[in-house]
C-alpha cells in the first residue's frame, strides 16, 4: 500500500448566496495515494472543483477535516495556505490561465521564482515537448500548447501533488491526448501524485483510481488494475 | 529579472498612452509644486540672506529736519541695537542723450564712507569718495537702463543748483529690491533712479548740515518693535516726523511679501487639484486592470504568491506612473523655475538668487506624487489582494445590472438602445461618473479662473487709466507747493491744462482700529484725475467729511456716517474728528479722499498741492522736459502714456504666458480624464460593441455609444466647472488683495464660454483618439477572447 497523501474526513462546503444555501460538498471522505494518478468524474455541479480547490488550499471547507500528509489543511490560515501551495501544489486549470504579457518561459518562471528547488523553466517546457516554443507569447500558441505550458508551469517546482481541473476541457481529442501524455509522463517520471477532473469518461482508463461524484458526495471509487496509455484514448 | 517584474514592465509598456495621460496630469502638480514651493523658499532664503548680509534695517522713520544730536537719544531706545541717520532727498536728473526728465532719490552715505545699515552692495566700480561732492553711485538697474558706466557723468538739479555728477560705481541695496518711483505702478528703471552721495555733499546742497530727515534702526531680536516705533514717533514728532514704520510697510519689502504670499497660495491651491485628479485616474485605470486580471490574480495566488506580493505588484504599476509623472514634472518644474527666476530678475533686483531649498521641493513633490498614485491604486490593489485564489478556477461573473427606478424611467422614456446603453453605464458606475465630472469640471474651472485674471486686469486697467486717471503727466512736488503755483504750471510749454492734488500722510482711527495712509485731497469737479466708484460713477471728494476706499473702510470697520479720528502727520500733528461721507470701491491703494479746501483748513494753511495733473500737447514735450529738468521743486514726473503702455505690455506678456500655462493644464486634465475614461469604457464594452457591429450597427452608431458617454459627462461637467472656477476666482481675488492693490472679481460670459469650448474640444479629441481604436477593433478576436 503506498503512502496516503490526502485524507479528508466529512468535508462539507456550503455556499451561502443569500436566499439559498448551496451544499457543494455534503460530507466527503477520501484518500489519495502517493504517486497515483486519480481521475475525478461526475456530473456538472457535483462538487469536483470544490473538492479540488479545498485539497489545493485555494478554498476553505465549511466543515470536516483535510490533511496533506501530517499537515491539517483545515487548521491553516490564509498565510499558511499560501505557503502550502507555494511549497507543495501544482495547478492546471481548464482555461490555462497564462499571463498574456509573459512568454511561455516567463510564465513558467513565475513559479520557479518563488519555489524552493525548482527545475529550470526550459527543462519543464522540455518535459511537455515545448522546448522550441519557449519564447512565444500565449497568443502565439495553440490551445493545447498553452495547456502544456500551464502543465510545465505546474510541474516546474517539482510539486508533490498536481491538481488539474478539466485540463483537456477546452481541447480537441488530439491535443487533449498530448496534454494527457504530458501529465502521465510527469506522474511516472517524477512520481507526482496527480488528480485530474474531467467530464470525459474515457480518460478514466489511464488512471490508477477513479472517483465518481454525485450531489456533493463520493458515489463510488474504482481502482484500475491496468492503465492504458493516453495515446490509446480518443474522443 | 523576476517574471512578475517582467509582467510589470510589459503591462506598463502596453498601458503607455493611459499612463502618459495620467503622468502628464501628475507632472503638472509636481512641476507647479516644485516651482511655487521652490520659489517660495528661494525668495525667502534669498531675501533673508541678503537682508542679513547687508544689514537691512528693521524700523524706518522720516522727518522734515531733525538734529543729529537726536541720534544718541534714538540709540538709547530700549531694544535698538544700531541706528543710522541720513538725508534723503528728491532730485531731477538730466541724463545725457535723454530728452525725458528723470527723477531720482538721493541717499546720503555716512562721512566715513561706510554705511552701517542698508549697506549698498557694489556691483561695478566703487562707492563715492566721502570728500568728493561731485561723486555719485547709482542703483545698478538704473545704470543699465540708461547705459551709464563708472566714469560717465550726468546732471542733477540738487535743490535748485544744477551740478554735474560723476558716476563712480553701481550698487544694489536691500532697500531697493523692488524699486518703484513715486506714484508709479511698476518699476521703471529708465526714469527713476537711486543715488548714493557723500553726506557732506547732500547736506550742503539741501541745507541739512547737522541734521537728518531719515533714520534706520536695527533692533535686538527680542526687542518690541511696536514700542520702538512708538518711541521713535514721539522723538521725531517735533521735527515733522511722518510716522515710523517697520519692514512690513517698507515699499520694496512689502512687494516681495506679496510675491512670497502668492507663491505660498499657489503651492497650496493648484498642486492638490492635480494630485487629486491623478489619484482618481490611477484608481480608475488600476481598478479596471484588476477587474480584467481577476483570473490572473487568482492564478498568482494559486501558485503561491502572497497577498502582499500581489498587492505590491499593482501598487508598483501605479508607482511607475507616479515615477514617470514625477520625472516629467521635475523636468518641466526645473525649467519653469528657471523661467520664474528670470521673471523675478526682471522685477526684483537681487544680487543673487539662493535656490537651494529646491531639494526639499523635489523630494516633497515626488513623494506626494507617489503617495497620490498609491492612494489611487490602494483600494483596487487591496481588493486584488483579497481576491480568492479559487477565482483562477472560474471565469468572472458578468457585471450585475440592477433594475432600478431610474431604469424604469429610462424605459418609459422610450429612448433608443444606444442612448439607453450610455445612461445605464452612467448609473452603473455612479462614483466613476461623478469623479469624471468633477475632473472635467476642474479643467473648466482652471480656465474660468485664468480668464478671470485677464478680464479683471482689463477692468482694472480701464478704470484706473481711462476712467480715473486721464492726465498725460503728473508732476510731483516735495515738499508741497502752494496751489497758486498752478498758474505758473499752466504756462509751461505744451501744458494745455493743469489740476492740483494733495497727498497728506495721516493716521486714521476708528475705535481701537487704526491705519496709516495718505489723504488724497482735490477740488470738486476735477476732470483729469477723477474718483470712480465700483459702478463706474464719478464722485467728488466730499466738502464735508472724508470718503474712504472700501478696503480702508473694512480695515477701520467704519461706514458712511461714522465719525473717525484723523491724525494729520507732519507739521502740527493735530487730530480731528471727521465724519465718513461715504465708501468707494477702488483697486489701487488704501486712500481716503477729502476736499482740498477742507483739508488745508484743518492744516490751517492756504491750499497746497503735492502734484499737478497735466494735459499735454505732445509736440511740445521736449520743450516741457527742458523746463522741468530745471525745476528743483519737482520730485517726480510720471508720464502716464508711457506708464500705461509699459503696464499694458507687461500685463499682456504675463497674461499670454499665464493663459498658455492654464490652457495646457486644462487640456492635460481633460485629456487625462476623458481619454482614460473612454479607454476604460472601450475595454469594458469591447464585447458589447463588437456584438453590435456584428449585428449590423455601423461604426458611427457604435462609436456614438462610446463617445456619447464621455461627451455627456463633459457637458454635464461644464456648469459645475463654471461654479468651481468662479469660486477659485473669488479665492484668488481675495488672496491677491493687499494694501497695494485689489484685483476685482470680474466674470465675463466669454470667459465661461471659452473655458467650456476648450474643455469640450479636448474631450472630443480624446474620445476621437479612442474611437480610432474602436474602428480597428478586431471583431473576431474580441468575441473569441474570454473576458
Ligand atoms: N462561488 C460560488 N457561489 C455559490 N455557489 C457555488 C460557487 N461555486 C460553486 N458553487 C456551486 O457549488 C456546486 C458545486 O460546484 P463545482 O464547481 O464544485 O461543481 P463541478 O463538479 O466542478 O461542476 P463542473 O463539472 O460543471 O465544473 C454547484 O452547484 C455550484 O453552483
Ligand atoms: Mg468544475
Amino acid at each position: 500500500m503506498p503512502d496516503i497523501v490526502f485524507t479528508t474526513k466529512g468535508v462539507t462546503k456550503v455556499y451561502d448566496t443569500g436566499e439559498l444555501k448551496v451544499h457543494a460538498l455534503a460530507g466527503v471522505d477520501l484518500e489519495l495515494f502517493a504517486g497515483e494518478l486519480t481521475v475525478l468524474l461526475g456530473p456538472s455541479g457535483s462538487g469536483k472543483s470544490t473538492l479540488l480547490n479545498i485539497l489545493g488550499g485555494l478554498d476553505h471547507a465549511t466543515d470536516g477535516r483535510v490533511w496533506f500528509r501530517d499537515l491539517e489543511l483545515t487548521r491553516l490560515g490564509d498565510r499558511d495556505l499560501t505557503q502550502y501551495r507555494r511549497d507543495h501544489v501544482g495547478f492546471v486549470f481548464q482555461f490555462y490561465n497564462l499571463i498574456p504579457s509573459l512568454t511561455a518561459r516567463e510564465n513558467v518562471q513565475l513559479v520557479t521564482d518563488v519555489a524552493d528547488n525548482p527545475m529550470h523553466p526550459g527543462e519543464a517546457l522540455e518535459q511537455v515537448g515545448l522546448a522550441a516554443r519557449m519564447e512565444h507569447f500565449p497568443a502565439e500558441l495553440s490551445g493545447g500548447e498553452q495547456q502544456r505550458v500551464a502543465i510545465a508551469r505546474a510541474i516546474a517546482k517539482r510539486p508533490e501533488v498536481l491538481l488539474c481541473d478539466e485540463p483537456t476541457g477546452a481541447l480537441d481529442s488530439k491535443t487533449g491526448v498530448q496534454v494527457l501524455e504530458a501529465l502521465k509522463d510527469i506522474n511516472e517520471q517524477l512520481g507526482t501524485t496527480t488528480a485530474v477532473i474531467t467530464h470525459n469518461a474515457s480518460i478514466r482508463k489511464m488512471a490508477n483510481r477513479v472517483i465518481y461524484f454525485q450531489d456533493g458526495m463520493i458515489d463510488r471509487v474504482e481502482v484500475n488494475e491496468r492503465q492504458i496509455a493516453p495515446s490509446e484514448i480518443s474522443w | 529579472m523576476r517574471a512578475l517584474d517582467i509582467k510589470l514592465l510589459r503591462d506598463f509598456r502596453r498601458l503607455w498612452a493611459q499612463a502618459l495621460a495620467i503622468a502628464l496630469v501628475l507632472a503638472c502638480g509636481v512641476a507647479i509644486l516644485l516651482t511655487t514651493y521652490g520659489m517660495y523658499g528661494a525668495l525667502e532664503d534669498t531675501r533673508a540672506a541678503y537682508y542679513q548680509r547687508n544689514r537691512f534695517a528693521d524700523v524706518f522713520g522720516d522727518a522734515n529736519r531733525a538734529p543729529q544730536a537726536l541720534l544718541p537719544v534714538i540709540l538709547a531706545i530700549d531694544g535698538v541695537r544700531a541706528a543710522e541717520v541720513r538725508v534723503v532727498e528728491h532730485v531731477i536728473l538730466d541724463v545725457p542723450g535723454r530728452v525725458e526728465t528723470v527723477t531720482g532719490r538721493v541717499l546720503s552715505l555716512p562721512d566715513n564712507g561706510v554705511a552701517q545699515l542698508n549697506l549698498p552692495l557694489v556691483r561695478k566700480g566703487r562707492l563715492p569718495d566721502p570728500t568728493r561732492p561731485d561723486e555719485v553711485a547709482v542703483n545698478d538697474p538704473f545704470a543699465k537702463a540708461n547705459n551709464l558706466r563708472p566714469g560717465d557723468s550726468f546732471f542733477a538739479n540738487l535743490n535748485g543748483q544744477k551740478r554735474e555728477l560723476t558716476l563712480t560705481g553701481t550698487v544694489l541695496s536691500p532697500e531697493f529690491i523692488y524699486t518703484i518711483g513715486p506714484g508709479a505702478l511698476m518699476p521703471d528703471n529708465k526714469s527713476f533712479g537711486i543715488l548714493w552721495m557723500p553726506q557732506r555733499a547732500v547736506a550742503a546742497a539741501f541745507n541739512m548740515e547737522g541734521a537728518f530727515n531719515s533714520v534706520s534702526l536695527k533692533l535686538d531680536p527680542a526687542a518690541n518693535q511696536e514700542a520702538v516705533i512708538e518711541r521713535l514717533d514721539v522723538l521725531l514728532a517735533p521735527y515733522g516726523g511722518r510716522g515710523a514704520y517697520g519692514r512690513d510697510v517698507q515699499v520694496s519689502n512689502s512687494f516681495i511679501d506679496a510675491e512670497i504670499e502668492q507663491q505660498r497660495i499657489g503651492s497650496m491651491i493648484l498642486p492638490p487639484i492635480f494630485y487629486g485628479i491623478s489619484a482618481f485616474l490611477v484608481s480608475m485605470v488600476i481598478g479596471r486592470i484588476i477587474a480584467l486580471e481577476r483570473s490572473e490574480i487568482g492564478l498568482l495566488k494559486a501558485i503561491g504568491y502572497s497577498d502582499l506580493e500581489v498587492c505590491l505588484h499593482y501598487l508598483l504599476l501605479a508607482g511607475m506612473i507616479a515615477v514617470a509623472g514625477t520625472l516629467l514634472g521635475w523636468g518641466v518644474g526645473t525649467w519653469l523655475s528657471r523661467a520664474v527666476a528670470r521673471m523675478y530678475a526682471q522685477f526684483f533686483d537681487f544680487p543673487y538668487l539662493i535656490y537651494r531649498v529646491s531639494y526639499d521641493a523635489y523630494v516633497i513633490s515626488g513623494v506626494l506624487a507617489v503617495l497620490s498614485a498609491a492612494i489611487g491604486a490602494g483600494k483596487s490593489a487591496l481588493a486584488a489582494a483579497r481576491i480568492a485564489p479559487a477565482v483562477a478556477m472560474s471565469p468572472p461573473a458578468p457585471p450585475r445590472f440592477k433594475h432600478t427606478l431610474l431604469d424604469k424611467i429610462l424605459t418609459a422614456l422610450r429612448l433608443s438602445q444606444p442612448v439607453m446603453m450610455i445612461l445605464r453605464s452612467l448609473v452603473r458606475w455612479p462614483g466613476r461618473s461623478a469623479m469624471t465630472i468633477l475632473g472635467l469640471s476642474l479643467a473648466a474651472a482652471v480656465l474660468v479662473a485664468s480668464s478671470f485674471f485677464e478680464d479683471a486686469l482689463d477692468v482694472l486697467m480701464d478704470t484706473t487709466f481711462h476712467q480715473a486717471n486721464r492726465q498725460d503727466a503728473v508732476l510731483l512736488f516735495s515738499p508741497d507747493v502752494p496751489e497758486t503755483a498752478l498758474a505758473a504750471i499752466v504756462k509751461l510749454p505744451g501744458v494745455l491744462s493743469a489740476e492740483g492734488q494733495q497727498f497728506h500722510a495721516a493716521i486714521l482711527r476708528h475705535g481701537h482700529l487704526e491705519k496709516e495712509t495718505s489723504i488724497d485731497a482735490r477740488r470738486p469737479g476735477s476732470d483729469l484725475s477723477r474718483i470712480v466708484d465700483g459702478a463706474g460713477k464719478i464722485v467728488d471728494a466730499p466738502v464735508d467729511g472724508v470718503l474712504l476706499t472700501k478696503r480702508l473702510a473694512a480695515y477701520l470697520d467704519a461706514g458712511a456716517g461714522d465719525v473717525i479720528e484723523v491724525e494729520l502727520r507732519g507739521g502740527r500733528n493735530e487730530t480731528h474728528e471727521i465724519r465718513v461721507a461715504g465708501v468707494v470701491t477702488q483697486y489701487f491703494g488704501l486712500g481716503a479722499y477729502m476736499d482740498l479746501e477742507t483739508l488745508n483748513r484743518l492744516l490751517r494753511q492756504a491750499p497746497r498741492i503735492s502734484s499737478a495733473n497735466l494735459l499735454i500737447d505732445e509736440q511740445q514735450l521736449p520743450a516741457l522736459h527742458q523746463v522741468l529738468k530745471e525745476t528743483p521743486e519737482l520730485s517726480g514726473l510720471m508720464m502716464l502714456k508711457e506708464m500705461r503702455q509699459s503696464f499694458d505690455d507687461t500685463i499682456k506678456q504675463n497674461i499670454v504666458i499665464m493663459t498658455t500655462i492654464y490652457v495646457v493644464i486644462a487640456v492635460l486634465i481633460t485629456f487625462g480624464v476623458a481619454y482614460n475614461g473612454a479607454r476604460i469604457q472601450l475595454s469594458e464594452r469591447a464585447r458589447e460593441l463588437a456584438s453590435l457591429r456584428i449585428l449590423g450597427f455601423t461604426r458611427g452608431e457604435v462609436s456614438f455609444i462610446l463617445m456619447g458617454e464621455t461627451m455627456l459627462l463633459a457637458v454635464v461637467a461644464q456648469p459645475l466647472g463654471w461654479l468651481l472656477g468662479a469660486g477659485i476666482a473669488a479665492v484668488l481675488s481675495e488672496g491677491s488683495t493687499s494694501d497695494l492693490y485689489a484685483i476685482p472679481l470680474v466674470l465675463e460670459p466669454s470667459g465661461f464660454a471659452r473655458a467650456s469650448l476648450i474643455v469640450l474640444a479636448a474631450a472630443l479629441i480624446s474620445s476621437l483618439i479612442v474611437r480610432r481604436r474602436l474602428d480597428r477593433l478586431d471583431l473576431i478576436q474580441v468575441m473569441k477572447t474570454r473576458e
